[in-house]
Formats: C-alpha cells, structure tokens, sequence
C-alpha cells in the first residue's frame, strides 16, 4: 500500500505542479494585459502620468483627463480586450475541438462571412458604424450554419468541416474582391480597413454591446467546455466516457462561433488572433490542452499591444490593428514551429 | 473505429482505362479552348474567327480584336491554368495535405507583397516590370515556409509545412495591406491585381514567362512516380530507397516555377490548384502518375470555362476569372468533399 | 464489488451505410466474468463491441444494461458502470500520461464536483496497476506502444466501471506486452470482480484467458461457452476455415489449436 501512497502523492503533486504552471501563466498574462491597458490609456496626442491616470479612473480626475481617458481611450482598450479574448477563446475551442491547428475561425471561413457581409454592406448599401457591425456578426453566423449544414452527413469530422469551410471561405473571399473592384476608390479604402480589422474610433457604442455579449457568452462557453477534455479524445472514447458528443460539440461550436462573430462585428477581421492566442498559450504552459483560458487572455494581450503598435509607433499613419497582429503573431508562430520539435506530430 | 481508411474513389481503374480517360478531358480543354477563342464581349462570327487564325488580316477589327486580344487571353489561360492544376497536385502531395495549395502555403502572399512593393517603391506600372517580383516574392515565400518547416528533428512534415503556411500568408498579406494603406496609387493598382485575370497582356510577356512554367511542368509530369512514394510517408519512403529530401527539393523547384510565374502573370487565382486535383483523384484513385496529367489538363478547362464565363453573363463588362473559378469551383469541391468517407489523401 | 451488472444483447442487428454488420445475435455477457469475442476479419466482432458499448445505435433489438435499454439511461450514468477502450483512442497531441489517465474520471466529475481525492487515488491505482507510474509526466506520445496501450488501459481503468469492454488491446504489442495485459485483465476480473469483454485476436490466448469464449462469424455467434467445451476441430474450420489439430496447452490445459496451412497435414 505504501507505494499506492507514493504514486497518489505523485500524481498529487505533479496536478498541483500543473495547476501552479497554470496560475502563473494567467496571473503573468493577466498583469502583461494590465500594463498594456493602462499604457494605452496614458498614451497619445495628450500623454497622461500613471497617477492622473488613476486618478481619472477613480472619478476624481481633471474634466480634460476625463474626457480623453474615459470617452475616448477607454472604450477602445476595452474593446481590444473584448476582442482578442473573445478571438483568442474562439480558436482555441476550434483548434482543439477539430483536432487541427489550422482549424481557426479565419480559416475555416466564419471571418470570411463576417467580412463579405459587412464590405457588401459599406459598398453596395451604402452603410457604416454599428449597421455594419450587424451585418458582419449576421454574415459570420450565416456562414457559420451554411459550413456546419454542408459539412453534416450522419455527423461532422473536423476534416469535413475545416476542407468545406476553406472552400466556402474562399468562394466568399472572392465575392468580397469583385465587390472591392465594383466601388469607388475611397468607399473601397473603407470597406479594406474594415477587412484589415481596425479599432480606429471606436465608442462605448460598440464597446457596451460587445462586453454585454461577452458576459453571456464567457460563461456559457466555460459550461460548453466542461465536455471539452472528453470530446479530444475522439468520438468513441468520449461517448465511452458518457460525453454526449453532438450536443456537446454543436454548443461549443456555437459559442465559438459566436465569440468570434460578435469580435468581428466590434473591429473586424483582426488576423491571425484567433490562430496564434491558443499555440502562444500552450507555449507557455508546456503542454498540449485545450488551454481556453489562457489563449483568452493572451489574446487580450496581443490586441492591446498591436493595437498601441499600430496607433503609436509606426509614424504618422494608423495602422490597422489586424494588419500589426498578424505581422506580430505570424513570426512568433514561425518562431514556435522553428524551435519546438513536437510541434509537427500528427496531423 | 475499425474502418479502413482508404476508401476513398476507386483506386484502381486499370491503365487503358486511364489514359483513355485522357481523351475526353483534353477534348474538354479543347472545346474550352474554341470558346474562349469564339466567345466574347463583342459577337464575332466564327468566320471571322477561322480567318484571324489561318489567314489573318490587320486591317479587320474583328480579326484584330482575336488576334490581339483572345489569343494571348487564351494562351494565358492555358498556361496558368496548366501551372496551378500541376503545382496544386504537386504541393497536395508533398505537403500530405488536401488542404495545400498555392494559396494556402504561402506562395500567393509573397508574390503580392513584392508587386506591391515594386508598385509602391519602385514607381514600376508595368506588368512585364512587376511580374518578376512577383515570380521573386513567390520564390522567397516558399523558400521560408518551406525552410522553416524544415529545422527540427523530423523535417518538413505536412502539417508543419500547412502551419507555416498559414503564418506567412498572413504576416505577409498585413504588410502588404500595410503597405496599401499608405498609398492610393497601390492600392488602386493592387485591388484589380489581387483578383486574377487573364487580360494582361503585354508584348512579350508570355515569351518571357513560358519557359519557366514548361520547366515546371516537366519537372511536375516527371516526379508522379516519386510523389506516389512519397505519399505513403517519409519513412516508407526512405525504406524503399527513395531520397526523400531530393524529392522534396525538386517538388518544391517546380512548385516555385509554377505558382510564382501564374501568379505574376495573371494575379492570384485561388481555388484552381486546390480543387483541380481533388476532381482528377476522385477518377484516377492516388497515383499521381496520373493525377499530374489529368491535372494538367482539367485546370486549364477550368480556368478557360471561368473565364468565358465571367466574359459572358456580366456583359457589357466582365467578371475576372478569378472570381467565377472560386463561384464554380467550390460547390462540386464541396460535393465531392462530402462524398467522401474519411481522412487522408 | 456489491452490484454484479449485467449486459445483454438482444436480437442485436447492427448497420453501417445501411450495410448490415451484426444480424440480429442475442447475448449474455456473464456477470463477473472474462469474457472474449474471437472470429476471423470483419466478422463483425468489433462493431459488436461497439454496439453494446451504445457507439452504435441498433438498427432493430437492443442492448440491455440491469435490463434497460442502453440507449434510454443517461450516457454519463452508463459511463460510470461500463467503460470501453476502442481500437484506435486519439491522444491530444503533447498530452502527458496523468492528464490522459485523468480524463477516464470524467463521468464522475459532475458541475460542481471537478477534481477530489477519491479521483487522484483512482488514477494513481489506475498507473500503478498497468505498470505505468513511472511514466507518469511523460508525453504520450513519446512512449513505445507497449508503453501506450497500457497507459490507455490505465485511463480505461481509472474510469472505474464493474464493466470494461476492449477492443483488441494487444494490437501492435510483443508477446511480452500481450501476455502482460491479458493477465492484467484477469487480476482486475479476479480482484475486483470486474466483468470484462475483450475483442482478442489471437485465438490460443483467448482460449488460454477467457471463462466464457465467443465465436463469431458473418455477423452471428457460431458458439459460445468455456473454452474448453466450445473450441473444437471443426468449430475452428467453421468460423475461420482453417483446418487445424488441437492439443492441451502445457501450461494452462486449455485448448491450443495448432493450425495446419497447406503445407502440411496431421501426423
């Protein structure tokens, strides 16, 4: 018995050492988001001291500071932090839901939806503003359904799904490059930051309902989840498990999908967040699962930095936080494939 | 689940069979060949037709409008048409992946980033000035994403290489819509690039670029045999004496070749390459030997069929082919996706 | 273990593609027993297993837990008392052995209720009974197969069900690894009185391993019963057509068949 005692110590403490892993992970990221926030909230045309800062924050502020942190600043740090947790949640419950790293909203086609929805809506309706956003979060829907339908047949295989979704995706991409050749140069310029995904300007009335939608979603996704660990390993297993793997599975699709429609609704299709949040996050945990909360909060972190990238320090022009993503997190997933040998297995 | 795994379309139709099969599909291309020579914007008569061809007269607009302007189309056609079904085949294979194709490995990317720069920085506004960067910017692409699936202990593997891919796609595509951005000169050059056509043409361009794609094509044609011992994986392939990394070195040559040369000429066409072999396999079964022609001979169908039609249901203007080649591509892709029972190529 | 579980097939037909599999076979698995499934490729053995593991849904008949049907009870209620190891389990990539052991706790982790004492113990029993404890913070996936089929059979276990089902768990091992796990089952059948059901190929095994012995062929049971009463000369031309002589195993008194392929005939 004294050696059944020693494996439950062990099993014990290499849980607690996973655990511990895990604690600080998030409570870096969490601190790394934090900085990135305020620092956003301190920089730009007029730069407010750390102390002001707070100060404002609290309530007790100058009216200018007020103003500029609070009407201006914030709603768009808290919408960067809403979207990249809400992109960064969304691929990594594809990714590991589909057993495939390349299965990410961006690739599989959602993205693509939102983004022919929305640029028909600026160029051919004439629309901006929050009518676009609802187009695009109604686009990434409908394609979302259209990809799960024609992927159905006596059930959905992740390989079904991420080959129709990439031919529906570039079908859609396709309509979006006619419809940019179809308009005039400055209507296309906007509809192309819109693509690009963008926090310019960015107002408590796309913050408001994008934090409203997420405190929906979160938990429903983390109820979603629970089935999560079973589903990996393959259908049979689970359901040996006692996972019911269809429900389980359509509900997290659907947060995902959800998660991911209404980010592009509130900045557009920031590249490459939700592809590179859960293989960051699992970079730095060293292991393999799912990992949702940690991608959650490295996505927040990724979009706060690429969007002060972008606003900040790349000269006089604002550079479209989606274009400052994907140039930031692609090199670092290269990166990632360079110097981890495991990387490669399966597939 | 105790199901065999390769079940996928008859795998083996016997050799007649097969290249009998090659009859219709290059009378296929040559009736799409016909159209795209016959059909147009303006209604030319087929007299007319016949005539630019064999005996041609300058003087008549008509017959200029064929010569000067549906032939090169149509040879263009051809060749990129050629060149993508080859290098779809030829990544689908190497990467062992279905998902691989010059879209998704990086290569479109790259040549886009460097005709934008070449527009924007160089001041170039010239195809036959541009199309070498982007012959060079497929090349650099594909070069990192190929190398950088390569370090590590067990080299290139597919989904290491799709990986890549994706990642280089993307940090490219930003910094090209970066770049565009910042210029309305670029971006109005590059919104009617970046959706592939044929119309391009300009003298001496397709002098310039047919080698290069028929140094592909041979180099494509000759490896099936080796493509099929590749795709049973490295290890078997190594086991049956064959050197993987040479294989895989003269696969990525004409996938360089092939892409980088299509897509400076006739702009990124997504869809060709991905689904063409797909459509060829469902016929053949897995032995390239016989997916590379077939493939060879259906993308060009294809993209002429695109492109007669896009010249056709939006007249007086027309849809680019890179368009029409995604809207009709992808619904008999995704029949045959769904016809298909599991995993693997 | 307090309740004996008992599992029957009834009238059983089974499809795939509306290809049938399984034609319409009753079965008793015996209670407490070690009972293997033997027949020769695609005789339907495996999608048997699956169908009274309620992977399948029957296309007519049923499959019977305590006497419900399978189908009506709650899938995580089942998931506590029946446990099944399918051919070929998908490990996550880069998953360690303890997070893959911990996961056969799932149907017993509820909303509130996550992870508990009562759960590190079962999968501490779980590595230590297959041997695998000291792997415990490895990846899975760098271990030999040997290695990986018993860190299945561990998450398997950890599940803690009266019931375990296995398909072909021997597949890919060396006789070693095989005698090894065969016997394993058997200490957790004499141990703890689990009811085991294991698709086996290895005809001489199965005889040497199980109480209760099922032959099947074409989709139907061609016998069934102690190996000793069931395994004849001509049952084995029947379900595997092959002409073969039997003797008494040395070691166990079991019957060994001995098979004779063309080149060679009785003495």
């Amino acid at each position: 018995m004294s050696t059944d005692l020693q494996v439950t110590g062990s099993v014990r403490r290499a849980r607690r050492a996973r655990q511990r892993r895990t604690l600080a992970v998030c409570a870096g990221l969490l601190a790394a988001a934090l900085a990135a926030f305020l620092l956003s909230l301190a920089t730009g045309d007029k730069s407010i001291p750390l102390p002001d800062l707070l100060a404002t924050l609290g309530g007790g502020g100058s009216r200018g500071d007020e103003f500029i942190v609070l009407e201006l600043r914030l709603p768009r740090a808290v919408t960067a932090v809403g979207v990249g947790a809400a992109f960064g949640l969304a691929g990594a419950i594809f990714q590991s839901l589909l057993r495939n790293p390349l299965a990410s909203p961006d690739v599989i086609g959602i993205s693509a939806g939102a983004s022919a929805a929305a640029v028909i809506s600026i160029v051919l309706l004439g629309l901006s503003g929050p009518a676009v956003s609802l187009t695009a979060l109604a686009g990434a829907l409908t394609a979302a359904v259209l990809i799960y339908a024609l992927a159905w047949r006596r059930g959905v295989t992740g390989y079904r799904l991420v080959l129709i979704g990439v031919g529906v995706a570039s079908a859609l991409t396709s309509t979006v490059s006619y419809v940019m050749t179809r308009s005039e140069t400055m209507v296309a310029q906007q509809a192309f930051v819109w693509l690009a995904g963008s926090l310019n300007g960015r107002s408590w009335d796309q913050a408001r309902p994008l934090l409203l939608a997420l405190a929906l979603l979160i938990p429903l996704t983390a109820l979603a989840a629970r089935a999560l660990p079973a589903l990996q390993l393959g259908d049979d297993t689970a359901r040996g498990l006692g996972a019911r793997t269809e429900p389980s599975r359509v509900a997290l699709l659907l947060c995902a999908v959800a998660l991911a429609g209404v980010a592009t609704a509130a900045a557009g299709p920031v590249g490459f967040v939700a592809f590179v949040s859960a293989p960051i996050a699992r970079g730095l945990l060293r292991r393999q699962d799912a990992a949702l909360l940690p991608a959650a909060l490295t996505g927040a972190v990724v979009v706060l930095l690429s969007d002060y990238i972008g606003q900040h320090l790349l000269g006089p022009h604002q550079i479209p936080v989606g274009v400052v993503t994907s140039v930031v997190g692609a090199p670092y997933l290269l990166w990632l494939l360079a110097t981890a040998n495991r990387v490669g297995r399966g597939g | 689940m105790g199901i065999r795994t390769e079940t996928a379309a008859p795998s083996t139709r016997s050799r007649p069979l097969l290249a009998a099969g090659l009859v219709p599909a290059a009378a296929a291309l040559v009736l799409a060949v016909a159209a795209s020579l016959a059909l147009g914007t303006a209604h030319i008569p087929l007299s007319s037709v016949w005539q630019a061809l064999t005996a041609y007269d300058p003087g008549d607009t008509q017959q200029l409008i064929i010569r000067e302007v549906r032939v090169p189309r149509t040879v263009i056609g051809v060749l990129t048409g050629v060149a993508l079904g080859l290098a779809g085949a030829v990544m689908q294979a190497v990467a062992r992946n279905p998902l691989a194709d010059p879209g998704i490995l990086g290569v479109n990317a790259g040549a886009a980033l460097f005709v934008v720069v070449a527009i924007n920085s160089l001041g170039l506004d010239t195809l036959s000035g541009y199309v070498w960067f982007g012959f060079a910017g497929a090349l650099c692409a594909f070069a990192l994403v190929y190398g950088v699936s390569s370090l590590g202990r067990e080299g290139a593997t597919p989904i290491k290489l799709a990986l890549a891919g994706a990642a280089t796609t993307a940090a490219l595509g930003s910094i090209t819509s970066a770049i565009i951005l910042t210029s309305n000169n670029a971006f109005e050059q590059y919104r009617f690039w970046q959706v592939g056509a044929l119309t391009r043409t300009e003298d001496g361009l397709l002098v310039q670029a047919a080698p290069f794609i028929a140094a592909g094509a041979a180099c494509a044609l000759l490896s099936g045999r080796w493509l099929n011992t590749l795709s049973l994986g490295d290890d078997t392939a190594r086991a049956l004496g064959q050197r993987v990394g040479a294989v895989r070195a003269l696969a990525a040559c004409a996938v360089v070749l092939l892409c980088g040369t299509a897509t400076a000429i006739a702009g990124p066409i997504a869809f060709v390459g991905l689904v063409i072999p797909h459509i060829a396999r469902a016929f053949t079964g897995p032995d390239y030997r016989w997916i590379l022609p077939y493939s060879a001979l259906l993308a060009p169908t294809l993209l002429l069929t695109a492109d007669v039609v896009g010249r056709l249901i939006a007249r007086p203007g027309e849809l680019q082919v890179g368009i029409v080649t995604a809207v009709i591509g992808v619904p008999p892709f995704i029949a045959l996706v769904r016809r298909r029972r599991t995993g693997a190529l | 273990m307090t309740v004996q579980h008992t599992l029957r097939a009834d009238a059983l037909r089974l499809t795939y593609d509306r290809h049938e599999v399984v034609k319409g076979l009753s079965l008793d698995i015996p209670p407490g027993k070690l009972t293997m499934i033997v027949g020769p490729n695609a005789c339907g053995k495996s999608t048997l297993l699956r169908g009274l593991a309620r992977l399948l849904t029957p296309a007519s008949g049923a499959v019977l837990l305590d006497g419900a049907s399978i189908h009506s009870r709650p899938t995580r209620e089942v998931a506590t008392t029946l446990g099944i190891l399918p051919q070929t389990p998908v490990a996550p990539d880069g998953i360690t052995v303890t997070d893959l052991v911990g996961r056969g706790r799932y149907p017993h982790q509820g909303w509130f209720r996550r992870w508990s004492d009562e759960d590190e113990r079962a999968v501490a029993e779980a590595l230590e009974a297959t041997d695998v404890a000291e792997l415990a913070d490895r990846s899975v996936d760098e271990l030999s197969g040997g290695q990986r089929q018993r860190v299945w059979i561990a998450m398997a276990l950890a599940q803690g069900t009266d019931l375990l089902l296995l398909d072909e768990p021997t597949t890919y091992l060396d006789i070693t690894h095989q005698v090894e796990v065969l016997d394993l089952l058997t200490d957790l059948n004499t141990s703890a009185g689990t009811t085991v059901v294991v698709v086996l190929h290895d005809l001489n095994l199965a005889c040497r391993y199980a109480d209760h012995l099922v032959a099947m062929r074409d989709g139907r049971i061609v016998a069934e019963g102690p190996p000793a009463e069931v395994v004849t000369e001509q049952v084995v031309s029947d379900v595997f057509g092959l002409r073969c002589t039997l003797v008494d195993d040395p070691v166990s008194g079991t019957p060994l068949i001995v098979p004779m392929g063309r080149h060679h005939s009785a003495k």
